[in-house]
């Protein structure tokens, strides 16, 4: 009885949701991805672009790393772009994903007060960035989400050979663009990845003090998600998109958007 | 301190502007909320005049659970439907996820038990007033229910109101269950959470004003009614 | 509107209180007592404040269940209806708190407008029926009341000092209304502590004193030779209040 309710009531849901988009029912996937793309304007710039070609609308669902995994494991989503190639390579390993690639990178930056406290700006390596940053003991705003941006992070406070911990490092639990605007309210220094940063429109006191690093390398990943695990996600019309990230026409397309004059993805597919 | 002034600004440029995707943000947002609102209250009047009437065993554990509802975190009712609705989840092949319907489910949970619980406290303090009355005309207790609800139709509106005010106010479970999609499922709330994300706080606070006046106007309409209502009524 | 349909003529059924008593939260408030009211008679319960008046009506009204003793009609419960001190009337117009209580006693859509105005037209409220029953002055709010008993066509009204709040032009009406009722062949049974009110309308009189039945007689032996200590006090004007 009370499953029939529930029924009821989602047929009826269903009728309202739909209402204003059933004509192209068939034709949206639902994409998981990263609020950097998202919030710096790329999907704005491209999605658009592979509609007008396919027809296919996208749907972009813009989380943290970890919540797209979970969202993708759980048949919530289509397709996954996601910027963590070890959690991508693990997701297929766990038969959830069939294929990953790659398909553009942007790069970390470090941010901080204009004064520089720590002296990020003379530092050559990203390792010495960090590690003067501990010494200083100068504030340090930290994601400490689990995305893709606070593992990165935490990897290369490891190479740094800093265990971050103290009063100076503060662990927000928020997204990029809030640990911004809060490292921007305490003059804290804090690793963004380069597109957020660019399109962020409140930097306050923050400038950019470290760059171009190697090891800030920021790889996008694209995954198509297993039909026999989830048989009913539109596997053929998440396929056409996989494969428009990678043709010429899509890393065209992501090579010329740019914000503020700056490109901030440079695309990578294989071939 | 420009952003304050700049707020305004941009607010009044975002009302005068007609921009149609803030439209159809506004649209969403009143649409969601207001569908929500007229959901919950359809279970939720009932259900807490009967609670007025009915004495059980366990009533009073009811009326404290009730009440405790009303301070659920909106992110954990959200959480709820997510995981009711996501594919995986037992209602999954609906496919409601990341739609407008979804975000509405949410709500009527966070608002269902706002209506039920104050309903329920002004029933049954217009039957203490009542009981006689109807009992001596011998009024059964289901019929009271109606006659109850329309007589503190007054009241009830104010209780509506607190309910389509945390409905639409809310951002911690449409986000989630809605996704925020450009277009489809995107509200004020989450507008404002994401433009705030990207540093764009002038329009994120725009935005907010804007919210603000719609709920403000609503509120002014219902108060209009129910002044009417008073004058016509008693 | 002068003719009085009288209600159809079956006998109106006994009621009679067989050693009721009422007591709340360990205090005795009515000490048990007998009763027996037959026919058409207009009984008319009178005693000081705290007496018990109210109690009793409730009790015999079956608006409170008696914590000893038994409450019971002869065959089957006639039709009541009850008139209180202060009226509870609905937050609706005065119109529609009589097509209300039709709707109540199961009356046809259709019939019941026109029956509420004939009721309203009864009562001299014709003029107020599309305002707000709780704006009308407490003597329009009492007859409007009285209309709404009046359509439940009642063989038995409990009226509970329907009066006491009232200025002399409107307990003038309600008197009237009262008589009416008796004329329709309804059985009344009304509390007052007005010995005046008493004198014009009472067949029977019931003293209450102290949670106690004093005394039961008929209106004219009452007042010329009341059998009690308490009532020859009470005529006299001796009882305090």
């Amino acid at each position: 009885m009370k499953k029939t309710g529930l029924t009821l009531v989602a047929v009826g849901l269903t009728g309202l949701s739909l209402g204003a988009s059933a004509q192209d029912e068939a034709g949206f996937i639902t994409l998981a991805s990263t609020t950097s793309t998202e919030n710096s304007g790329l999907f704005d710039a491209i999605i658009p672009l592979f509609t007008d070609k396919s027809g296919i609308k996208v749907r972009v669902v813009a989380v943290g790393t970890g919540q797209a995994f979970e969202i993708a494991r759980r048949g919530d989503a289509d397709s996954l772009l996601v910027h963590d190639t070890a959690g991508e390579k693990h997701f297929v390993q766990e038969g959830y994903g069939t294929e990953r690639a790659d398909v553009m990178v942007n790069d970390f930056v470090l941010i901080g007060p204009g004064e520089d406290p720590a002296g990020l700006s003379e530092a050559e390596t990203v390792e010495q960035a960090f590690g003067r940053i501990a010494d200083a003991e100068a504030p340090f705003a930290s994601r400490g989400d689990d995305s893709g941006t606070n593992r990165a992070e935490l990897r290369l406070w490891e190479a740094a050979g800093v265990e971050p911990g103290g009063d100076w490092y503060r662990e927000l639990g928020s997204g990029m663009g809030p640990t911004l605007n809060t490292a921007a309210g305490m003059d804290a220094y804090v690793m963004a990845d380069r597109a957020t940063w660019v399109a962020f429109d409140n930097p306050q006191n923050l400038e950019l003090l470290f760059e171009g690093d190697d090891a800030l390398f920021n790889q996008y990943g694209s995954v198509l998600i297993d039909p026999e695990r989830h048989p009913h996600l539109k596997h053929d019309l998440a396929e056409q998109w996989h494969e428009w990230l990678l043709s010429e026409e899509g890393q065209q397309a992501i090579a010329d958007f740019e914000v503020k004059g700056q490109q901030l993805f440079f695309p990578n597919a294989a071939e | 301190m420009p952003d304050d002034a700049n707020a305004f600004q941009t607010a009044l440029a975002l009302i005068m502007g007609g921009d149609p995707d803030l439209l159809g943000i506004v649209m969403l947002s009143l649409q969601v909320s207001l569908t929500a609102v007229l959901i919950a209250a359809l279970i939720a009047l009932p259900l807490g005049a009967a609670l007025a009437l009915w004495q059980f065993p366990g009533r009073g554990v009811a009326i404290v659970m009730l009440n405790a509802m009303m301070g659920l975190p909106p992110v954990v009712a959200g959480l709820a439907v997510y995981l009711l609705l996501s594919r995986a989840g037992p209602l999954g092949e609906f496919g409601l996820l990341f739609t407008p319907g979804a975000m509405v489910i949410a709500q009527v949970i966070l608002v269902l038990p706002i209506i039920a619980a104050l309903t329920r406290q002004q029933v049954e303090e217009l039957h203490s007033e009542y009981r006689e009355q109807l009992s001596s005309m011998g009024v059964s207790r289901s019929r009271r229910i109606p006659t109850l609800l329309w007589d503190a139709r007054l009241g009830l509106t104010t209780v509506m109101l607190a309910g389509f005010g945390r409905a639409s106010a809310e951002v911690g479970a449409v986000m989630i269950v809605g996704g925020n999609i450009d277009g489809v499922s995107r509200v004020m709330t989450t507008a404002i959470v994401l433009e705030t994300s990207k540093g764009n706080l002038p329009l994120a606070l725009g935005l907010g004003i804007v919210l603000l006046v719609l709920v403000a106007l609503i509120n002014a309409a219902a108060h209009l009614v129910g002044e009417t209502a008073q004058r016509r009524l008693g | 509107m002068n003719d009085l349909r009288r209600l159809p003529v079956t006998a109106i059924p006994s009621l009679a209180l067989e050693g009721v008593g009422f007591a709340h939260r360990g205090q005795t408030l009515l000490q048990p007592l007998d009763l027996r009211l037959t026919g058409c008679q207009r009984t008319l319960v009178m005693g000081p404040n705290g007496a018990g008046k109210s109690l009793l009506m409730r009790l015999a009204h079956g608006l409170l269940v008696p914590s000893r003793g038994r409450v019971s009609w002869e065959g089957r419960p006639p039709r009541q209806a009850m008139v209180f001190q202060r009226p509870v009337l609905l937050k609706r117009s005065a119109l529609a708190n009589l097509t209300y209580a039709l709707a109540i006693n199961g009356t046809p859509r259709r019939r019941r407008k026109l029956l509420a105005r004939e009721a309203l037209e009864r009562f001299g409220l014709a003029a107020l029926e599309k305002r707000p029953a709780r704006v009308l002055s407490g003597g329009e709010q009492q007859r409007l009341a009285l209309a709404r008993a009046w359509l439940a066509e009642p063989e038995v009204l409990f009226l509970d000092e329907p009066t006491s709040a009232l200025d002399p032009a409107a307990i003038q009406a309600v008197e009237d209304a009262v008589l009416d009722f008796h004329r329709r062949g309804t059985r009344i049974l009304m509390t007052t502590h007005d010995l005046q009110q008493a004198r014009r309308l009472a067949d029977d009189i019931v003293l209450l004193y102290g949670g106690r039945l004093v005394e039961h007689s008929p209106a004219s032996d009452f007042f010329t030779t009341p059998a009690s200590a308490e009532a020859r006090a009470f005529i006299r004007g001796e009882l305090v209040w």
